[in-house]
Order: C-alpha cells, then sequence, then structure tokens
C-alpha cells in the first residue's frame, strides 16, 4: 500500500486511514468466524436439500427450536430484567457474589448444567420431588424441560448484558422522575425501562441466539426425543453419527432461520 | 408558605452544614464555588441525597423523614433532564400523573404550562429537538406542574449559551415572580443569583460564609470568593476613626468605624501614576506592575506591593502610562471610594 | 473445506498431546468409548512389556474415531464398537479386522428399582420411563434390535446420544430403565442394577480390532487377544470369542 493523501473535497473525516496493526486481526478474526460458515455452505448436499428440508422431522425440531428459545426468552426477560436491576441499582451485602454467580452458567460446561438442573428439578431432586408430589409436575424429558434448559444457560447473557445498559443510563433522570412524585416502580416502568430498552433488545436477541444453539444442557436435562423435546442442535447431533450431510441441511436451515431473525430484529430495534 | 431547614451532610473529605430560610415568594440562591456543598444542599431539600443530620420544615410541617417522591417540591436540573422517551408535553405531564391526575387531567394541566411558558407550539416535540432554552422552559414548566411549595433549581441557567442566557433569565425572573411558594436556587453565576434572587446565601466549603440581599453583598463582600465575585478590592485590618490599618498600609475610607474591619473599593477607583501625584487627600502606594488582561472594554492591571490590587483602566492609559509586568507605579484611590464596615 | 477444518481439529488434538521427549517409541491406539477401562489397563501392560514405549489413546465414539481416521488422524490400532464403523475404516485398505469382544445388552434399573422392573416385559408397562439410546449410535441400534426380537414395543421418554448418558438418566433415578451394555453396568456396580433377559443374545454388539501399521500395532491386537486380554476383558463384563 503506497500512502496517499485522502482526496480533497469529500465528506470524509480527516482521521486518517486505519492503521494495518489492527485491520489485519480484524480481518483475521472475520475470516476465522466466517470461514467456517463457508465451510458448510460449500459442503452442503444442494442437489437433495429440497427433498431433505421437507423431511417432517426437521421441520418438527425446527419449530421445537423456535418455540422454545422464544418462550426462555421471554422467561430470561421476565426474571432476568428485575435481576439485572437489583444488582445495578440496590446495593445490598454480597452483591459482588451475587454478581459472580449470575455468570456461573457462562462458564460451566452446559452438560454439567444440565445434571446441576437434574439434581435440582429431576425426578429425585431436591425440588422436582416437591414439584412431582405437590402438583403432580415432572419437568425432565417434556418441553417445559428444554425451556428451563436453555433458560439456564442463556440468561446470563440478557443480566449482563441489561445490567451493563442499566449501570450506562444517567441515574439522574430516575432521581428527576422521583422529584416528579413518582414511586420506585413508576420511574422503572416509566424511565428505567424506555432509557434501557436497546441494551434489553441487545440482552434479548443474544439471549435468544444463545438458547437457539443450547445443546449440552438441553439434552442432558431434557433428553432427546423428536417433536417433544428435540431441538435442531440435538438433530445435527445425531445427524452427525450416521449421516453427516443431513447434519450439514439442519446446520443450515438453522442459521438461516438466526440470521434472518436477528437481521431483521437488529435493523428494527438496534440501529440508529 | 415557609421554609425553615438546617441541612448537615457528612462524607468522607466533605461536610455541609448550612441553616436556610426562605419566605412564600422569595427567591433566595445559594452562591459558591465549584464543590462549595450548593448543589448537595439542593438535593438534600429535595430528597435525593439523605441527612446526616438537622431538619427540614415547610409551613411548619417535618419533610426530611418523606422520600422525594413525596415530597411537596418542584425541581429543575442543570441540564433538565427531560425524559428523552417522551415529548415535551409528555414530560410536562409526567408529575401529575404520578400524583394521581388522569391521563387527560394531567395532559390539560401540561398544555396550560406549555402555554404559559410560551411552548403551545412544541407540546409534540422530543427534547432532542428542542433548542437548550426551549428545553430550559419544558424543564420549568415540568417542575411547576406538580403545583410544589418548594421550588429548587440547580444552576438553571448553566447550560446556556451567553446570548439565549440573557433571554432566558429575563423569562426565567417573570415565572419565579409568579411562583406563590419559596423557591431555592443554586448558581456559581453572580449576576444569574444578583438578578434573578431577592436574597443571597454564599456557601464555602459546606459552610454560609455571608448572606443577604444582592445589593448588600455586592457592597459589601465579606470574603476573597465574594470580592472577586462581584468585582471588588477587598482587604481585612484594624479600623480606629476613618484610618484603616491594612498591613503595613494605612488606608482612609469614607465611613468611620473601630475595631476589626474589610476595606472594599472597586478596581475601576484605583488610579495608576508613573510619578507621586501631588495634591489631593487620597490613599496613595507604591506598587509593581505584576500582570495585565483584558477585561471587557477596559485592561485589568494587576499590582503588587504593600497590598495586592486590581486597577481597571483604559487601554489609552497603559498607552500614556507605558505599563508591562514589572514596571513601577504609584497607586492612589480616593477615600470617598474607599469603604469600610465591621469585620 | 469440511474435511480440512476437520483435519485441523485432529492436529490440534493430536498436538495437545505430544510425547513429552523423543527417543521412546510410540503406539496410538484409537478405540470406542466402552473399552476405556480395559483398553487403559491392557496399555500399562504393553508398556511393562516394551520398556522405552508409550501407549497413547484416543478414546471416543466409533463413528466419530472412524471419521478421524478416514481424514488422516494416525492411529496404529483401531477399535471400534461396531463392524459397521470398522468397514469404514478398513473398506479401502483391505486390513483384515478381527473380533475381540462382544457386548450384550442389559435392562439397567436403578438399585430401588422404583418400577418393579423384571424383564422386557415390564419396559412398556404404564408410567414407566424408560431411557434407550438414539438409534444412531449402536447401543441404539442394538436396542431396538433386542426388543424387536424380544416382542416388545417401548416408547422411551429420550433417545439419548450415546450409552454413558442413558447410563447417567439411571444412576440419577430420572428413568425406571433403560437399555445399556453389560460392560456399562459392570462399572457402575452399586448404583444400578443389571437385568439379563434371553433375546439380548439377538442383539450382541462385536467389537473389532485392527493393526493399521506394522511392528508395534500388531503385537498390541495380539495382546488384547492373548489370556491376559481376555481376562481383562471378560472381568470387565465383555464376552470373549
Amino acid at each position: 500500500m503506497t500512502p496517499s493523501s485522502p482526496p480533497r473535497g469529500t465528506a470524509r473525516p480527516a482521521v486518517g486511514r486505519p492503521p494495518w496493526v489492527l485491520v489485519v486481526p480484524a480481518v483475521l478474526g472475520l475470516a476465522f468466524l466466517v470461514l467456517p460458515l463457508a465451510g458448510l455452505l460449500v459442503r452442503a448436499p444442494w442437489a437433495t436439500l429440497p427433498e431433505r428440508l421437507a423431511e417432517p422431522q426437521v421441520l418438527e425440531a425446527l419449530r421445537l427450536s423456535l418455540v422454545t428459545a422464544t418462550v426462555a426468552t421471554a422467561v430470561c426477560l421476565l426474571l432476568g430484567v428485575p435481576l439485572a436491576w437489583l444488582l445495578a441499582r440496590v446495593s445490598f451485602p454480597g452483591r459482588r457474589l451475587v454478581r459472580a454467580l449470575v455468570t456461573v452458567p457462562l462458564v460451566l460446561p452446559p452438560v454439567v448444567g444440565g445434571v446441576a438442573l437434574l439434581l435440582v428439578l429431576g425426578r429425585r431432586g431436591v425440588a422436582g420431588q416437591w414439584l412431582e408430589s405437590a402438583f403432580g409436575v415432572t419437568l425432565p424429558f417434556t418441553t417445559a424441560g428444554v425451556v428451563i434448559a436453555e433458560a439456564f444457560v442463556a440468561m446470563p447473557f440478557l443480566v449482563i448484558s441489561v445490567e451493563g445498559a442499566l449501570r450506562g443510563a444517567d441515574q439522574r433522570f430516575e432521581e428527576a422522575a422521583a422529584t416528579l412524585g413518582a414511586s420506585r416502580w413508576t420511574v422503572f416502568r416509566r424511565v428505567t425501562l424506555p432509557l434501557v430498552m436497546p441494551g434489553i433488545v441487545a440482552g434479548a436477541v443474544l439471549c435468544w441466539a444463545r438458547a437457539l444453539g443450547e445443546f449440552g444442557a438441553t439434552i442432558t436435562f431434557a433428553g432427546n426425543f423428536p417433536g417433544r423435546t428435540q431441538t435442531m442442535p440435538l438433530a445435527v447431533y445425531l445427524a452427525l453419527e450416521t449421516e453427516p450431510e443431513a447434519a450439514i441441511v439442519l446446520s443450515l436451515v438453522l442459521l438461516a432461520v438466526s440470521v434472518i431473525i436477528l437481521a431483521s430484529l437488529r435493523d428494527r430495534w438496534v440501529s440508529p | 408558605m415557609t421554609l425553615r431547614a438546617r441541612l448537615v451532610v457528612d462524607r468522607p473529605a466533605f461536610a455541609l452544614d448550612i441553616t436556610l430560610e426562605a419566605a412564600a415568594g422569595e427567591v433566595v440562591a445559594l452562591l459558591g464555588p465549584n464543590g462549595a456543598g450548593k448543589t448537595t444542599a439542593l438535593r438534600a431539600l429535595a430528597g435525593l441525597t439523605g441527612l446526616s443530620g438537622g431538619h427540614i420544615t415547610l409551613d411548619g410541617r417535618p419533610l426530611h423523614h418523606l422520600a422525594a417522591e413525596q415530597r411537596p417540591i418542584g425541581m429543575v436540573f442543570q441540564d433538565y433532564l427531560l425524559f428523552p422517551h417522551l415529548s415535551a408535553l409528555d414530560n410536562v405531564a409526567f408529575g401529575p400523573r404520578c400524583r394521581g391526575a388522569s391521563k387527560a387531567a394531567a395532559r390539560r394541566v401540561a398544555a396550560e404550562l406549555l402555554e404559559r411558558v410560551g411552548l403551545a407550539a412544541h407540546a409534540a416535540a422530543r427534547p432532542g429537538a428542542l433548542s437548550g432554552g426551549q428545553a430550559q422552559r419544558v424543564a420549568l414548566a415540568r417542575a411547576l406542574a406538580v403545583r410544589p411549595r418548594l421550588l429548587l433549581l440547580d444552576e438553571p441557567l448553566a447550560a446556556l449559551d451567553a446570548h439565549t442566557r440573557l433571554e432566558v433569565r429575563s423569562q426565567l425572573r417573570r415565572h419565579l415572580a409568579g411562583f406563590g411558594g419559596a423557591t431555592v436556587l443554586v448558581t456559581h453565576d453572580p449576576l444569574d443569583a444578583m438578578v434573578l434572587a431577592d436574597r443571597l446565601v454564599v456557601i464555602e466549603d459546606g459552610a454560609i460564609v455571608q448572606e443577604g440581599s444582592p445589593a448588600d453583598v455586592a457592597r459589601r463582600p465579606r470574603t476573597a470568593y465574594v470580592a472577586r465575585l462581584v468585582g471588588l478590592n477587598l482587604y481585612q485590618g484594624r479600623a480606629e476613626g476613618h484610618r484603616v490599618k491594612v498591613g503595613e498600609l494605612l488606608l482612609t475610607a469614607a465611613e468611620r468605624l473601630d475595631g476589626p474591619a474589610f476595606v472594599a473599593f472597586s478596581p475601576a477607583a484605583l488610579a495608576l501614576y508613573r510619578s507621586r501625584p501631588d495634591g489631593s487627600p487620597r490613599n496613595l502606594w507604591q506598587a509593581t506592575v505584576d500582570g495585565i488582561e483584558r477585561h471587557g472594554d477596559n485592561v485589568r492591571v494587576h499590582l503588587d506591593g504593600p497590598i495586592a490590587a486590581f486597577a481597571d483602566v483604559t487601554p489609552a492609559a497603559v498607552a500614556d502610562l507605558d505599563l508591562s509586568p514589572g514596571r513601577p507605579v504609584w497607586a492612589g484611590v480616593k477615600a470617598a471610594e474607599t469603604h469600610a464596615y465591621p469585620a | 473445506m469440511f474435511r480440512r477444518l476437520s483435519l485441523l481439529v485432529v492436529a490440534v488434538v493430536l498436538a495437545g498431546c505430544a510425547p513429552g521427549e523423543a527417543g521412546g517409541r510410540e503406539l496410538t491406539v484409537f478405540a470406542a468409548a466402552s473399552l476405556t477401562g480395559t483398553f487403559t489397563e491392557l496399555g500399562k501392560v504393553f508398556e511393562a512389556g516394551h520398556p522405552g514405549t508409550r501407549v497413547r489413546f484416543n478414546f471416543g465414539s466409533s463413528a466419530t474415531l472412524a471419521q478421524q481416521i478416514t481424514q488422516g488422524a494416525p492411529a496404529d490400532v483401531f477399535a471400534s464398537a461396531s463392524p459397521a464403523t470398522m468397514k469404514a475404516v478398513t473398506g479401502s485398505t483391505g486390513a483384515a479386522p478381527v473380533t475381540f469382544a462382544r457386548n450384550r445388552l442389559e435392562i439397567a434399573v436403578p438399585v430401588a428399582n422404583p418400577a418393579g422392573v423384571d424383564g422386557p416385559a415390564d419396559l412398556a408397562g404404564p408410567g414407566v420411563k424408560v431411557a434407550l439410546c438414539a438409534e444412531q449410535v449402536p447401543c441404539g441400534a442394538a436396542a431396538a434390535r433386542a426388543l424387536e426380537a424380544a416382542g416388545v414395543k417401548v416408547t422411551p421418554v429420550t433417545l439419548e446420544r450415546d450409552v454413558k448418558a442413558t447410563l447417567t438418566k439411571v444412576e440419577l433415578g430420572e428413568v425406571d430403565a433403560a437399555l445399556v451394555y453389560r460392560t456399562d453396568v459392570i462399572a457402575a456396580a452399586g448404583r444400578v442394577t443389571g437385568i439379563g433377559f434371553p433375546e439380548a443374545a439377538r442383539a450382541v454388539n462385536d467389537y473389532p480390532i485392527v493393526a493399521l501399521t506394522s511392528g508395534l500395532a500388531g503385537e498390541f491386537v495380539g495382546l488384547v487377544r492373548s489370556a491376559r486380554g481376555r481376562d481383562v476383558l471378560t472381568g470387565a463384563g465383555f464376552e470373549v470369542p
């Protein structure tokens, strides 16, 4: 690259070109993330794609994935936003510890998370036993179990994102609302929530994407049964055992659907 | 409607302890340098900062145990803090809604107030689309919409540019005059304080150092900070009759008193000479030019000598006297323009 | 691209287990996960008999291992849990695998056996929660054959990804019964109870082994098939031919 002066009279800001020391690793990073995707596309069995897609098992797994990821995100919003608020706005003893605990599912191997869920909510689990005897509810091997496994793994993404947004938001707006007579609940509902909405949407999108790709905790806690607990990632994993091409097709479907949904959400909510 | 308060706030490396009163219809300005505790005092009145001690009563009813949202106050913040996601109208209607009005009633009140501050045409605008002056007026309307008995203004004009400031200041003065409750405003700008307030309370380092009418404070500053604000040369000394001894220098003042005293005179009253002038009974001493800077249309000359002083002279005088740093001059001020008052 | 990435992954994995010192000879054995205990023990025996030689193991799902080998992973010995996956490796080379062990299914139940399971017919009982391996993995295929032979139609609550995960569900008491290998039941002795059934003989899993390189690899296969090797395998619950 030879140095050259920027063209005059254009609207480009005069900040100079991006330094190579940043651009080169950035391009490498992008390639690292995108190349495996290209690999999937290159190896996809395009000729047999339509008939493979039409298989009821594929559609069933896809539907189940979309439904459970969406419900799991709703659960995370319902519980995670108040949790993030608590961490960001209320000082209580042990807050640092609680904040660290919230991130546990991030570092825990999902399979271990699934076992942990079994130990608590399973048939012999502490809470599971009670649920079964009191309400006749068993969670493992049910679609509700899939939602729980996904929510467990995905919630930290939402909490961290929303807590960051809350910390970044100017708290004086909340003070201004208080001087106008707003109770803390009103402040939260009418001021805080609208102010951090972009953060909540971003967190929900991350959370949804994580739930959609969830594998380890789901297969461990909810098992694998077509139509009930077999989500796309589980179908992909089992297809890989015998039919790698089918696995590629399933992955492409998952990928296409998530890209479409995330892109449309982003345009609607996150772009300025 | 009378505010009586003693505000005590103790924090590491900072302590505020002031007593404050404001009558109905009175505008009290808290004036002080940055970090003096003015904003802390205002926040304590609003309930946004807890009191370590003291009390706040409004019309004899204690407020200090109430949460911010339960106090009958309206507050205008320094950068207004209009809710960015609500229209001007809904910003103003926010308070009445929170205090139980129906949506329609709240909007009616809000529309009325926007009309009053001349912004009826901007009711639907988001705060981002308003100019600084307009946002300030919306913020005032929002604070007044809750029908407060105590109005608090934190640096209400600080975020405005000089031109807008002039206009908004006179509007604000009119609105404050029309407000029946007590008003406490915080500012570090002496002009805002003089124009808007009926009474000034000067705070330094968390304590009150002077209070009184704007005219009184402007004429008789009692600290170096206030003297600098109002643009006077101020010295502390000991008076015997018309004579006040300041350090080694003996100054003659217009007033007659005995004991510890302040002496003040205007920089414009200080005359400079290249050689010792004759005749006329004046306070006269030898000084050295320490620095020269522009000051409005004039030139402000910093003088070193038995007392440090400022003199405001015309640019022509600077040329005539050939003033430059380090040059020795004679400085003189008439006794009639030298004011002494008890310290 | 897929092929190259897999190679990359294998290379990274193998680099992670590169020998600490040069000089000594090394034997790399790819073996089905169900052989982890027995082969680790036999590896120590082999090292004792061949001073200076190190045996490295790569245990995993037979299908995954076969895929790694066909994509160029450097294996000296491959021991698989199913003839089908073995064929994927040896089909083109002409190497001759031999069956060195057999594994048969048992019904595994929690020690308390809450559903009172006694034989295959009980697995179809109402309210009995059963876990099976997914049909894509060998233990699932075997389970399907055995249940068909027994004439029992079972609706499992879950189709697990491998035999260990299936057994875990029993150990945790989440299911009342599961079909797993006898060797797994023995390894989990005390936590689950095994119930043998005659129809399991119709779905016996053959374990083939093959030497993919000359020299040491053949000696290792020999050890596995020797009296010592047979002792170790039968001790773990395998049947030997």
